[in-house]
């Protein structure tokens, strides 16, 4: 029950906003259920670590005869993946309070909506229930960026809407094809599938099409073009889930379907899926360093980092993983920060050219400082969540390949090069027209690093509980793995 | 022993309380609790020293688990034995004194506070360098001071020269970083664990030339380079100068950029064991101290000067390492604290006095008006150059002695170095302090003393740079060899892999080894006091023409313009390549073709939905015949 409640909370919240007419107390309901939803999560994170697992599992009778029962779990991964969505939901609504540009009520219902849906992508048990989730989270993003969103705003929003469901429709035909597979009178639960025996063909076809779905999510390199164009489109907030969250559930789809279910494909092109994520690394590190559009470099450099994470993940060892899963965390809360402060400077400059700003640490030392800290831990400085992550995976791609792991590590030096070049170009220097007048950040905003900030340092130094977290399903998954190669 | 932790906690708590409050604190009130704090770690520090002095033994303090999961598992955890106790030493003693003359040195500028929160940032990363017990946690410091160095060169945030310089700092570090990571993932794979304790002892068993060794040490080494500045990593250090003078006297020279050398000294059974990358060292060391040496000579900056001549005793350093004497590098590694820092505190006297001015051209005769300022800087030339007894001369001579050991020809070479020393600093002495002021120099600028918050400091490091050479006074002048005593135990087993049968040099010898190198300083001494003070000859300028061998050296060799043509500008060709061809032409024109091919299909497909009844029919019946005939067959 307390896990369906994670899904009903934001479900319940996303209705009673898109009913309410606007008024100035509705973004505060909005924060209120956010900030519900995070209270509940937390509540299931102390559960989960001091009692039995079992708790979390929630069983619907809807529709048993087709194998479509509505069920959740909760295991390791899931309890990460949704505390990080948790924790980023109320920052993301905190970020949109602007008097100058008010939302409507809808804006934040599809904001829980989005939110909801992520929390049932992260749950669901039974596939079918999954890919509906997982689709789901389309429609509120789309609405914002179509919406709400900057030039080319239609456009933009279509070829990402088409070039993700395309994606996602091979995932499907893979999932129907597995459930035809599952014996007696078929069911879409995911352990029925872990439990099919399939062969090698049938393993290498799924996994193309679970891979294609999966990599345009990620997105890895070539199918990542999309990324770029929806983030510069996107408002600040569809961006920040986008790549805070939405990303993510790529390499979540990696974990969960692609290496229990063929484990034997797999085994045969690790290879080359760990050296399609390495150029990606190199290839958007490269491009990032000339960007001219700090929205686009952001974008190319959480490209980046998206690529090493799946290189983590593909070198199948338990540091790559362990790491991946780790950098998932810390990689959402260093992106959401890095969008947010793009967004403290456009709604101040009106720009986000590179060029036209300047000398903002002179007028706004505060806010030079807490941008300061997120970009370091983007760039996995010691003591910065982004170095326990990037450590991990550099050092389970070591393992696996010490080539590919000395060519992904090129990702530190250039994202030293482009970070500090972009913080240089715009913070140091003298000011410019634009920044004349950059007014230090309010409580509002530091409100909104804050907690950002706080745990970059806790993921940094002391990042047990969650190494802890993840631990089991780590060592479940290779088990698995290694009898499934057998 | 149980205190040990708060030594880097000071510095921390000092950053933080200043960081905090950097709007509210105003004077001088920063930099006095900075100083208090690292001072508080001093005193820490100096129990410590005096512990491990007198038991003999090291501790290991653990904190906490940092990252513990499945094989994996690093502590936070610190270790104290001679080594570390001595670094500590340095870093927080000189450390102290430069915080004391910081603040008499940055006295009224703007960013007073964020000043000293990145000095106590800065000794906080650098005692975890110095003090954790395993390569991750020295990674800590490693990545930490290599960032407070980036935010102190670029501390006049507005000058974009200043920052493009701490960029390229924090830049080429990182390339030698990288190279650090990697030898750390391999000690992982080839040990499984990546504390010193565990490590050492396991690399006992060893057989001395291991191949995972060599390219393991290679890897730690190329950290090194990108840290101490050695080639082809070392055309950060120069640049960054930009930054205020007492912190290129705390950080690059005293303290982080020796990092590289505690580094190989803490890991010696490593390298003991891996003769070919002693020798490589050996050769890195010797060709940038000889490259440096020759660059700082056609400097016309009093702070690149001392830039070059930091590059180049840090490859006198390596030089010791490359041939096993790692304590001789250590002994080196401490008196170069004390006369360089010693030495860029004076020439930050000297900034200060003529308010701002660093161009060597145009000062001259300094040493009337200035008398503390070039007392301390004589001393500190002395010390460096190596003349009896002060403290410069028995370092190198406790090197020279083991390059001698290694090769008549080495030992040759390790002379020209120590004597290009002379060489370049005499020079700075003599165009500065003596002569004439120059034509050049602004006739509204009266130099004048600096402050004692200022002067103290320098007085005492002044001290520190005459007697350091107490710590090892070699046998033939009575002396033990405090300092390689106090080392042996750190050093034991590699000097047990290395020197099998330890030659004995004669007393004569030993003697004569000595007395060649100070006479031919003395000469050395005289020719350039002929040269600029007798004959009053000034460096050209720029407009003057030079020696082809002048120009090389005085544009330092042009290797930033090699890297520049090498390095960045394909760098960026590249960058601008991949996005506008690969991106925009290939990959994106790509994906609108398929979307372009689905919309073709749907409009042709179109045309069958004629909404004829008739037609459909038609068509449903051919359809049938068909499959009916494809059945038939």
């Amino acid at each position: 029950m307390l896990t369906l409640s994670l899904i009903l909370v934001p479900l319940i919240f996303t209705i009673v906003l898109f009913l309410l007419p606007d008024s100035k107390c509705v973004k505060h309901i909005a924060l209120f259920g956010a900030l519900l939803e995070f209270a509940l999560s937390v509540f299931v994170l102390i559960n989960f670590l001091y009692y039995c697992h079992c708790v979390f599992n929630y069983n619907s009778q809807f529709f048993q005869h087709l194998g479509i029962s509505f069920s959740l779990n909760i295991d390791g991964l899931s309890m990460l993946m949704i505390i990080l969505t948790t924790f980023l939901s109320p920052l993301i609504i905190l970020s949109a309070f602007n008097k100058s540009s008010p939302k409507p009520p809808a804006f934040y219902a599809l904001i829980l909506l989005m939110e909801m849906a992520f929390i049932g992508v992260f749950t669901a048990t039974n596939v079918l229930w999954f890919y509906i989730f997982w689709d789901l989270t389309l429609i509120p993003i789309c609405f914002l960026t179509a919406i709400w969103g900057g030039k080319n705003k239609r456009v933009i929003t279509v070829e990402f809407l088409i070039y993700t469901l395309v994606g996602s429709l091979l995932m499907l035909i893979a999932i129907i094809y597995l459930y035809t597979l599952t014996p007696g009178n078929h069911s879409f639960n995911i352990y029925s599938f872990y439990g099919l025996h399939l062969d090698y063909k049938t393993q290498v076809l799924a996994c193309l099409a679970f891979f294609m779905a999966f990599a345009i999510k990620i997105p890895l390199f070539p199918f990542h073009s999309w990324l770029p164009k929806t983030h510069t489109a996107s408002p600040t907030q569809g961006s920040m889930f986008l790549a805070g969250i939405m990303l993510k559930m790529g390499i979540y789809g990696l974990l969960r379907f692609i290496i229990p279910l063929c484990p034997l494909a797999l085994g045969s092109s690790t290879f080359y899926a760990v050296v399609l994520s390495v150029v990606g690394i190199l290839y958007s590190s490269i491009i990032a360093i000339k960007q001219t559009e700090l929205k686009r470099l952001i974008a190319f450099s959480s490209l980046g980092h998206m690529g090493l994470i799946a290189a983590g993940v593909f070198s199948l060892t338990f540091n790559g993983i362990e790491g991946g899963i780790l950098q998932v965390i810390s990689h959402g809360i260093n992106v959401a920060g890095m969008f947010y402060c793009y967004d403290i400077i456009y709604r101040r400059t009106k720009t986000g050219t590179i060029a036209s700003i300047g000398g903002i640490a002179s007028k706004a030392p505060i806010f030079s400082v807490f941008f300061m800290i997120i970009l370091l831990a983007n760039i996995a400085l010691p003591l910065t969540n982004g170095f326990v992550g990037e450590f991990l995976i550099l050092m389970g791609i070591f393992e696996y390949n010490a080539y590919l792991s000395a060519i992904a590590g090129l990702t530190i030096i250039f994202g030293a090069i482009y970070m500090l070049w972009m913080y240089q170009r715009i913070m140091y220097g003298e000011t410019t027209e634009a920044t004349q007048d950059f007014p230090e950040i309010s409580l509002r905003e530091s409100l909104v690093l804050s907690p950002l900030v706080i745990m970059i340092f806790w993921i940094g130094i002391y990042p047990k509980m969650f190494l802890h977290i993840a631990e089991p399903y780590v060592r479940d998954l290779l088990e698995v793995l290694t009898y499934k190669l057998k | 022993m149980n205190y040990i932790w708060l030594i880097p906690l000071f510095p921390l708590f000092g950053f933080l309380l200043i960081a905090l409050n950097f709007k509210r604190f105003k004077g001088s009130y920063a930099g006095i609790i900075a100083s208090t704090t690292v001072f508080s770690s001093f005193v820490f520090s100096a129990i410590v020293f005096a512990n491990v002095l007198i038991t003999k033994q090291a501790y290991t303090i653990e904190l906490f688990q940092w990252i513990h999961f499945n094989t994996l598992s690093v502590s936070f955890s610190f270790l104290l034995d001679q080594l570390s106790a001595m670094m500590l030493m340095i870093v927080t003693g000189v450390g102290f004194l430069i915080h004391v003359y910081s603040i008499g040195y940055m006295k009224g500028d703007k960013g007073f506070n964020r000043f000293f929160s990145y000095m106590n940032l800065f000794v906080f990363f650098m005692l975890m360098l110095v003090m954790g017990s395993n390569y991750l946690i020295m990674f800590i410091g490693w990545e930490g001071v290599g960032l407070c160095s980036y935010l102190l060169i670029g501390f006049w945030f507005k000058n974009h020269n200043f920052n493009n310089a701490a960029k390229k700092a924090f830049i080429m570090n990182r390339i030698g970083d990288l190279g650090f990571l990697m030898g750390i993932f391999m000690l992982f794979g080839r040990f499984g664990t990546l504390h010193y304790a565990d490590i050492f002892e396991q690399s006992q068993v060893l057989s001395v030339g291991d191949t995972n060794i060599t390219i393991i040490t290679l890897l730690l080494f190329i950290g090194a380079m990108g840290k101490s500045a050695q080639i082809p990593l070392f055309t950060w250090l120069p640049d960054a100068m930009a930054g205020p003078t007492p912190v290129s006297a705390l950080i690059h020279a005293a303290t982080m950029v020796t990092a590289g050398v505690y580094m190989v000294a803490r890991s010696n059974i490593l390298y003991a064991l891996s003769p070919f990358t002693l020798l490589v060292i050996a050769i890195i060391g010797i060709a940038t101290a000889l490259l440096a040496g020759a660059i700082a000579v056609f400097q016309t900056d009093i702070k690149k000067v001392l830039a070059y001549s930091t590059v180049s005793q840090l490859g006198f350093m390596f030089l010791a390492l490359g041939v096993g004497t790692f304590s001789g590098a250590m002994f080196h590694l401490t008196t170069h604290a004390f006369f360089k820092a010693l030495l860029f505190l004076a020439a930050g006297s000297v900034i200060h006095a003529l308010h701002g001015e660093q161009d060597i051209r145009k000062m001259g005769g300094l040493r009337k008006k200035i008398p503390i300022t070039f007392l301390v800087f004589l001393i500190g030339t002395l010390a460096i150059s190596g003349i009896p007894p002060l403290s410069g001369f028995f370092s190198k001579d406790m090197i020279l002695m083991n390059v001698f050991h290694s090769g008549m020809l080495l030992w040759v070479v390790a002379l020209i170095i120590a004597l290009l020393t002379s060489v370049y600093m005499f020079r700075l002495l003599f165009i500065v302090f003596w002569g004439q002021p120059s034509p050049h120099a602004d006739s509204t600028i009266h130099p004048h003393e600096s402050p004692k918050s200022m002067t103290i400091p320098m007085m005492i490091l002044a001290f520190l740079s005459i007697l350091g050479g107490l710590f090892g006074i070699p046998e033939i002048f009575g002396g033990n060899e405090a300092i390689s005593n106090y080392l042996a135990p750190v050093f034991a087993k590699s000097t047990a892999l290395l020197i099998q049968n330890p030659h004995e040099v004669a007393a004569n010898i030993e003697l004569l080894l000595m007395i060649v190198p100070v006479i031919l300083i003395f000469v050395i001494i005289y020719a350039l006091y002929y040269y600029f003070v007798k004959r009053k000859n000034l460096p050209p300028d720029e407009m003057q023409k030079r020696g082809l061998f002048s120009k090389m050296a005085y544009n330092k060799f042009y290797l930033d313009e090699i890297y520049d043509f090498l390095f960045v500008k394909p760098g960026a060709w590249f960058s601008v390549f991949l996005q506008e061809i690969v991106e925009l032409k290939i990959i994106d024109k790509f994906i609108s073709k398929v979307g372009q091919v689905v919309v073709w299909t749907g409009k042709t497909i179109r045309y069958v939905q004629t909404g004829n009844v008739g037609f459909y029919l038609f068509a449903m019946v051919i359809s049938i015949i068909l499959i009916l005939v494809l059945n038939l067959f």
